[in-house]
């Protein structure tokens, strides 16, 4: 089910601001891939490419392919939505839906794609998400209240829950952890663990040893000033970057020693 | 004082004279009998008194605060005495009205004054069933007309058309719609119908249409402020989750800012509901109950009110009660709409579950 995404000579724009430039990259399935850098350097926007959701963002436009098994998501003919669906995604703030139980929420992307439901298969997907987001057993007494009432870190397990409810063959994960106490992301960190076995996860971090726990392979990008393009620097398997990367560069930001 | 000059120079003074906390109480009956017994004496009428009384509370309660406490407690003591004045004279023509029109009203209002109309009565008072049906009908009709216009609008403006020139120009031409006169709103209704039907014409949807147009432009800005307070975020989340655009303003968008935009209509709706120039031009009056909308003269609350009064005929007392009484009902009326619409609010607003 999971896929591998290969990325090719990838530029990003704002309107006439070349964001991110020049990016090659293949990801592997049923792995993690972690996006480390500093802070404006298009990590973000980078991963928003891989599910067209940089699109929402006015003037933002791409050139290259991005293919996920093959299939490229850019061809004229590719529905983003269709994209979306396949391309799951966890956003840096817990986002619930405010009007819906958690029940509602974790149901949402179903319901909201009009697939019928009866309420034994409703129950079913209900139970295999949250148990999938390690959250099952802290609400399944109360499945009807509002998902705002969870705390912080069981929000963004409900946002997990309802990203892998539409079954996506891809999870893209936007710093998922910035706004969680450590024991809220290290469940999400076990999450993201048994997750890998079914989908392929990219994940954007700001925490290096985040990266290092969590992460297959790692690409670090780095811009070369303020108001020139990111880029992607480096991409390779954890351990290397961790221990011995390619680049001087790498070192210096994993070591705490910038430019 | 010895206690002070063995202090270290170099300790800030934490503690410092304090007014009770009744202070303003006490300033305040101090104030107003002070006036009261300055302007009896001086023969003044209440208007007077009332504002001698406030400088009295403003100026006096400033001043024991200076001398007690610090200036900066003094300012604030300033600033909160004006507030509560210009909070109190804000009251003052309210609860007058409220006032004059229950103790002028209620008299009037007993089961026939509901239920009867005023046909074939003269000389005896008679009933306002014709201009409240009347009423709710135009109302509900213009409500119909502007609410889905006004909320796709809105729509367009914060979903769509963001910051385009399309969009500006709209939103332009809507705050001009808000300054329209009622009674333009109602001469175009006039003119209008005249042109479609034929000269003349006077009915109850013209009515309707009149007063949608000055309902549109208040649906359209309260819509758009309320479309625009729902976060981004959850845009964004509905859009990973593989859902289309449209879908996501209907599912999420617009139940998340339900409450506000049921808020917004319920306003315009009052904002209308009292309108009397219009409805003159286009809807008429009649003595006698019409529920068609789309035939014949239809009498409304506020021209009923408006014709009590002006031709009260051979025994005025009577129309003039009950133009009191039709008022009335006509507050309660909006009374009733706000608490419906408050309920409602309640009921689609976002459950944070605490």
């Amino acid at each position: 089910m999971a896929k591998s995404i290969d990325v090719s000579d990838l530029n990003i724009y704002y309107g006439d601001f070349l964001a991110v430039e020049n990016v090659n990259m293949t990801v592997t399935a049923r792995s993690v891939t972690a996006l480390i850098g500093p802070s404006g350097c298009g990590k973000s926007t980078f991963l928003r490419t891989l599910n067209r959701m940089h699109e929402v963002i006015p003037g933002a436009r791409v050139q290259g392919k991005v293919l996920v098994d093959g299939q490229s998501l850019y061809d004229p003919q590719v529905d983003p939505v269709e994209v979306r669906r396949m391309v799951g995604m966890v956003f840096q703030r817990p986002n619930p839906f405010p009007t819906m139980s958690i029940y509602e929420n974790v149901l949402a992307g179903l319901r909201l794609n009009n697939k019928r439901l009866s309420k034994s298969d409703a129950d079913t997907v209900v139970e295999r998400s949250l148990q999938g987001a390690n959250l099952w057993n802290e609400v399944k007494e109360r499945l009807n209240k509002p998902g705002m009432s969870l705390s912080g870190g069981q929000q963004q397990r409900l946002c997990i829950a309802r990203a892998i409810a539409v079954e996506p063959q891809v999870l893209l994960m936007d710093e998922p952890c910035s706004a969680l106490d450590p024991i809220s992301t290290s469940a999400v960190e076990d999450l993201i663990h048994e997750l890998k076995e079914q989908y392929t996860i990219v994940i954007v971090t700001h925490n290096m040893q985040q990266a290092a726990r969590v992460s297959e392979d790692t690409a670090f990008f780095n811009l070369s000033a303020a108001g020139k393009p990111g880029r992607l620097v480096e991409m390779n398997p954890t351990k290397k970057i961790f221990s011995v990367p390619d680049e001087e560069a790498t070192e210096a930001y994993i070591s705490g020693r910038f430019g | 004082m010895t206690d002070l000059d063995t202090a270290p120079h170099t300790a800030v003074a934490l503690r410092g004279g304090h007014l009770p906390r009744y202070a303003p109480a006490i300033a305040g009956i101090v104030a107003i009998a002070a006036g009261a017994l300055i302007g009896i004496t001086v023969h003044w009428n209440l208007a007077g008194i009332a504002i001698l009384a406030a400088l009295l509370y403003i100026v006096g309660l400033t001043i024991w605060s200076r001398l007690v406490e610090n200036a900066r407690r003094a300012t604030d003591r300033l600033v909160t005495a004006l507030v509560w004045v210009a909070l109190s004279l804000a009251f003052i023509p309210l609860f007058s009205l409220l006032y004059e029109t229950v103790s002028k009203g209620a008299g009037a209002i007993n089961g026939k004054f509901l239920t009867w109309t005023m046909r074939n009565v003269i000389d005896a008072p008679g009933g306002i069933y014709h201009a409240i049906v009347g009423t709710l009908l135009i109302t509900l009709a213009a409500t119909v007309i502007a609410v889905p216009v006004g909320l796709l609008s809105a729509i367009y403006l914060v979903e769509y058309g963001g910051p385009s020139r399309l969009a500006r120009w709209i939103r332009f031409l809507v705050d001009v719609m808000t300054g329209i006169p009622s009674i333009v709103a109602g001469l175009f209704a006039y003119a209008l119908f005249s042109l479609i039907i034929g000269p003349g014409t006077q009915f109850g949807i013209g009515g309707g249409v009149a007063l949608s147009l000055l309902m549109i432009p208040i649906v359209v800005r309260s819509t758009e402020e309320m479309l625009k307070l729902v976060p981004h975020d959850l845009r964004e989340a509905s859009y990973a989750l593989g859902v289309p655009k449209w879908k996501t303003i209907v599912k999420v968008v617009l139940p998340t800012a339900m409450a506000g935009i049921i808020t917004g209509v319920t306003l315009a709706i009052a904002r209308v509901i009292g309108e009397t120039a219009p409805l003159l031009i286009i809807c008429g009056s009649t003595d006698s109950l019409n529920t068609n909308l789309f035939h014949g003269q239809m009498a409304s609350l506020p021209v009923f009110i408006y014709t009590s009064y002006t031709q009260a005929g051979a025994n005025p007392e009577i129309l003039q009660n009950m133009a009191w009484g039709a008022a009335l009902v006509l507050i309660v009326i909006v009374m009733v709409l706000n608490i419906l619409a408050r309920v409602a609010g309640r009921f689609f607003a976002p459950k944070t579950g605490h």
